[in-house]
């Protein structure tokens, strides 16, 4: 490894322009002409529209003019669609009902888009909204998946009878039943996972631009994945053919999943552009964040685990409600099943394995993929039943883990996925260490004359990430393949341009990848540029999201580099007389290898352009293109620690020590891994501890709309994280990469979880463990004593 | 934000004029809940009249033990202040703690007292050390100006000039932050004064900030704090809400008032 090659902690280069203010993000956006939107929004969860009266709006000061969804449908824009087809168990499609981009007879959640107002500023578009009077025959609401599926509920969707989107199943239910009937002992449990909202530093925007004169669209959007949001606008909505629709995410302040999604406002924008003749900018507040941007998780499971009398599990049966909110989002049908469901073996050898999942539509914001997306409500569900499993079996938590763990691989667990490569207990051990877990007693002790209760907690987390093998993935019903593409633009002078189909909202591609680069050809990082985010500059990508960019993005760089390397040599081995074999890269120098023979890559470089004493045959120029399709899914995996301290006064936890040993194969830049574990820790502590979207269930208002009510962690919820990293390369790419993003935010909340349950002596606990409900949950008796 | 017109008032005389003639118009300190509303389009006033900067509203005096803190002095200062940690230091530590170090540069005890929020802290100090409310046109004890969640015995356009108080003998602050907003979920003043054990509730009280009479009999007894531990609160009289039920911050007034008492020593 070089200083600025693969392994060094490079400080990432994007950060001058974050940290000094000069990112360049959708709303910093500036045309000629720009105009400004504001959404005229449902304040009602489920309401028929019998009227919409936007006279007296359009007579406002700098109205330019007020749409609304029957001119929209009149012009053949089309509905939003969700991207992946599951099948019911009875082999029947799933059942989407129609998301309009402006709902035109019926609101089905608060914060539904109604009309756009377009006018000269942001203030007078919002005073306009205001005066369109939008007549609303109020309808029963339900905002619970659970309340959704009851008899005479609330029909949400005319497609959707009883609200049910699909009832599917994966794995074996004879088996499983079986196993459990047979078991020594069967640990029941109910887990709920609660709804999150993403939460993003910089909400959402869009800037829609049409140009009549080429009859061509722009759009500006905070996107994780331009080309997908090109290619569904072109081919589902009817926006534009896709060569007359540009696409740009600039600078995009976190992501999360949530901006994966296609918008209505994206649309509409664009839309609303050609109908009034000026580029129309949208930017949404945090209310409109908190109200429109797409939730995460919200899961209620019935979870039967069996054990034979050695402890071995033999079976594990889940039942999972899904609430997906009032439409279906672009990935939404995946998240709670071939995200969540095939992630249910764990780290464990299970034999037999049944999971039904229903999902269904509620009066709430739509819930798609949010940081994990499936894996943290899988993660959460198992490794909660194996601490209340070896509670109940009176065994340690962590040799129950031990017993069980799978030892060989690859692995084929009963639920699709095959496991490549991993050694959990180097993991396991190395956090219990690093833990002092053997310590614990005589801190609990020593806590309890302080009048605290002490709890210490372990998760031992997989996920699949490198999102996916192309063909796998459109046999279980994906509308796209998940390779991704690179172009490597070698310059007449030896600078390089890699144009990656993958987008950085945070993840620090411009020095990873850039890190790739001068590993490969020995030049300096400050000589590479990463392209990324534009669909004019950048061949088709697929985006980033499922910890992808480094174990598929970086995998289309290297098929790039080896072309762009070959040629370079042949070109070396050309002007230096030499063998094309016996040619090796160097500190930035073409060398013929065993003799003072070199020729520093700009000469090289410049020799491809000037093309005046090229190989016979060979074309001009120095730049490649690849596309890579993985192979397989890539699992990282690890185990985290949680100690923490309660005080049972208050029912405050206080995090002691959080310890994260992660498997996540080879690290190209340490600080910044490190860097993705903190958000991603940072995100599951706030799940377990203190974030919650909550609706009134009468009305379908949401009563967690702004900081007030949501909790976000802040620094002083967190403790200073103890990282360590264990490897186990990934067989399946070319870097032995397996993804980072996404593994603190899958394996921390049953840590913590676990270990406030150990504190407080019980499981009776639901997330987030706020200090009101540890509080209560300190009133009920213990069912077992603490110090077991 | 809707429209509205700045007046940058020089004086309580000319701020006071200011008021009077825009009946729409609100007085505006730091800011720090009223931008916050008017940005949520909740509040429209047509006219603000900032009084940051009238020299007569700023400022800490102490003489003596009696101690006059300016409308217009923010909780910076207060926390900062030498002269008033001195006499009473539960009163700069409770400022210490309010907001953030944005919140506390800005926003002003004045303002503080006359939005009466019902979580906010600086209601839990002035009525716990029975302070008086000075405004433009009287004087009014601390007991009769708190009337109610965000309503106070202050007239329309009249407006707080300083809190005056004796420094108490012993006084002490503890909260209870709200994990979101951090405001108080429960937060007890108690103070030792000349005339009496005072305990005063913010954050948890139905009707706002509150005296409870249980502990300052059983604190009179035995100013320890052992004595406020086991004095019954009703929760019948308190908030619930998504973060607080009116059992847990029944619960939560007996550990603050303790914890308060330990504070001060």
């Amino acid at each position: 490894m070089g200083v600025e090659g693969i392994g060094a902690r490079v400080a990432r280069k994007e950060d001058k322009r974050f940290l000094t203010g000069k990112g360049r993000y959708t709303d910093d956006m500036v045309v000629p002409g720009m105009k400004f939107a504001y959404f005229v929004r449902s304040p009602h969860a489920h309401a028929r529209i019998t009227g919409i009266d936007a006279s007296a709006a359009k007579a406002m000061p700098g109205v330019i003019d007020v749409l609304d969804g029957k001119q929209l449908q009149a012009d053949g824009i089309g509905n939003l669609i969700c991207g992946w087809m599951i099948h019911s168990k009875d082999g029947s499609p799933m059942k989407m009902g129609a998301w309009r981009p402006l709902a035109v007879d019926t609101v089905r959640y608060v914060g539904d888009a109604v009309a756009i107002v377009v006018a000269d500023s942001a203030a007078e578009a919002r005073d306009a909204s205001e005066a369109v009077v939008v007549d609303y025959e109020e309808l029963p609401v339900v905002t619970t998946s659970l309340a959704a599926l009851e008899a005479g509920a609330p029909q949400i969707h005319p497609e959707a009878p009883g609200n049910l989107i699909f009832d599917w199943q994966i794995g074996d239910p004879a088996a499983t039943d079986k196993a459990i009937s047979e078991a020594a002992h069967v640990t029941e449990i109910e887990i709920l996972n609660n709804r999150l909202s993403p939460n993003p530093m910089e909400p959402r925007a869009t800037l829609g631009i049409y140009d009549s004169a080429e009859d061509h669209f722009t759009c500006y959007t905070t996107s994780q994945n331009p080309h997908v949001a090109r290619l569904v606008m072109s081919a589902f909505y009817n926006v534009a053919p896709e060569n007359k629709l540009r696409v740009i995410a600039p600078d995009v302040g976190g992501g999360f999943g949530s901006k994966i999604y296609i918008y209505p406002e994206e649309i509409v924008c664009l839309w609303a552009s050609k109908k009034t003749s000026v580029p129309v900018k949208w930017t949404s507040d945090r209310t409109e964040a908190f109200l429109t941007d797409a939730h995460g998780r919200d899961h209620v499971s019935k979870v039967k685990m069996a054990f034979d009398k050695d402890h071995r599990i033999i079976g594990l049966k889940v039942d999972t409600i899904a609430n997906l909110g009032a439409y279906m989002s672009l990935f939404s049908s995946a998240v709670p099943t071939y995200l969540y469901a095939t992630l249910l073996s764990g780290q464990y050898a299970i034999p037999a394995i049944h999971a039904n999942v229903r999902t269904v539509y509620t009066n709430t914001v739509p819930v798609d993929a949010y940081r994990g997306a499936g894996r943290p409500e899988a993660t959460y569900l198992l490794e909660r039943t194996m601490e209340v499993a070896a509670r109940e079996l009176g065994v340690s938590p962590a040799e129950l883990r031990r017993k069980n763990f799978i030892r060989s691989f690859p692995y084929q667990t009963p639920v699709i996925m095959n496991y490549d490569a991993g050694d959990y207990e180097a993991s396991l051990n190395a956090a219990m260490e690093a833990a002092d877990w053997n310590g614990f007693p005589a801190r609990r002790a020593e806590a309890e004359r302080r009048g605290k209760k002490r709890g210490i907690g372990m998760s031992c987390y997989i996920e699949a990430c490198g999102i996916a093998p192309s063909q796998a993935v459109g046999s279980l019903g994906a509308g796209v393949g998940l390779w991704e593409s690179a172009e490597v633009r070698v310059n007449a002078v030896g600078t390089i341009e890699v144009l990656t189909g993958s987008h950085s909202h945070g993840q620090g591609h411009e020095t990873t990848f850039a890190q790739l680069v001068a590993d490969r050809l020995g030049v300096p990082i400050a000589s590479v540029n990463i392209v990324h985010g534009d669909t004019d500059k950048v061949q088709m990508g697929m985006g980033t999201y499922g910890s992808r960019s480094g174990a598929v993005g970086m995998s289309a760089i290297v098929k790039a580099l080896d072309k762009v390397e070959m040629k370079a040599k042949k070109i070396a081995a050309h002007l230096m007389e030499a063998d094309e074999s016996d040619i090796v890269i160097e500190n930035g120098e073409l060398k013929v290898a065993g003799t003072d023979k070199t020729l520093p890559w700009f000469q090289v470089a410049l020799a491809a352009y000037t093309a005046h004493n090229l190989p016979a045959g060979m074309e001009p120029g120095l730049k490649e293109s690849a596309f890579y399709d993985p192979s397989n899914f890539t699992f990282p995996a690890g185990c985290y620690i949680a100690e923490v301290e309660i005080d049972p006064e208050t029912g405050k936890t206080d995090i002691i020590q959080f310890v994260a040993a992660d498997d996540f194969g080879n690290i190209i830049n340490p600080l910044i891994v490190e860097g993705q574990v903190h958000g991603g820790l940072a995100q599951g502590i706030g799940q377990a501890l203190l974030e919650e979207v909550r609706y009134d269930e009468a009305t379908g208002q949401i009563l967690t709309a702004s900081y007030m009510d949501y909790a976000m962690p802040r620094a002083d919820d967190l403790p200073s994280f103890t990282l360590s990293h264990q490897n186990t390369p990934c067989p399946g790419n070319p870097l032995g990469i397996k993804g980072c993003g996404e593994a603190g935010a899958i394996g921390s909340p049953p840590a913590l979880i676990n270990a406030i349950t150990d504190a407080i002596g019980h499981d009776r606990l639901t997330m987030p463990a706020t200090p009101l409900k540890v509080w209560t949950a300190l009133q009920d008796a213990p069912t077992r004593l603490a110090a077991e | 934000m809707y429209d509205t017109s700045y007046h940058r008032a020089s004086s309580v005389d000319e701020a006071v004029n200011l008021r009077s003639s825009h009946d729409e118009g609100r007085y505006l300190s730091g800011g720090m809940t009223l931008i916050a509303t008017m940005k949520q389009r909740l509040a429209a006033p047509s006219d603000l009249i900032d009084l940051r900067h009238i020299p007569a509203l700023k400022g800490i005096s102490v003489e003596g033990r009696r101690v006059r803190i300016g409308a217009a002095t923010s909780h910076a200062e207060v926390a900062a202040s030498s002269a008033l940690r001195a006499v009473c230091p539960a009163i700069s530590d409770l400022a210490s703690m309010i907001g953030d170090p944005h919140v506390r540069h800005m926003g002003t005890i004045g303002g503080s007292v006359a939005n009466d929020d019902p979580a906010a802290d600086y209601p839990a100090a002035v009525l716990g050390l029975g302070a008086t409310v000075i405004t433009d046109r009287r004087e009014i004890a601390a007991d009769d100006f708190f009337t109610g969640m965000f309503e106070t015995a202050l007239d329309e356009g009249e407006m707080i000039t300083a809190i005056a108080f004796d420094a108490p003998d012993k006084a002490g602050y503890a909260k209870f932050r709200n994990p979101a907003s951090r405001y108080a979920i429960t937060g007890v003043f108690v103070a030792k004064t000349g005339s009496g054990v005072r305990v005063a509730v913010t954050g948890a009280g139905s009707n706002g900030v509150f005296r409870h009479a249980g502990m300052e009999a059983a604190l009179s007894t035995s100013w320890v704090p052992e004595s406020v531990a086991s004095v019954s609160v009703d929760a019948s009289a308190l908030m619930s809400d998504l973060h607080a039920t009116a059992e847990y911050r029944a619960n939560l007034v007996r550990v603050m008032a303790k914890r308060a008492v330990a504070s001060a020593g």
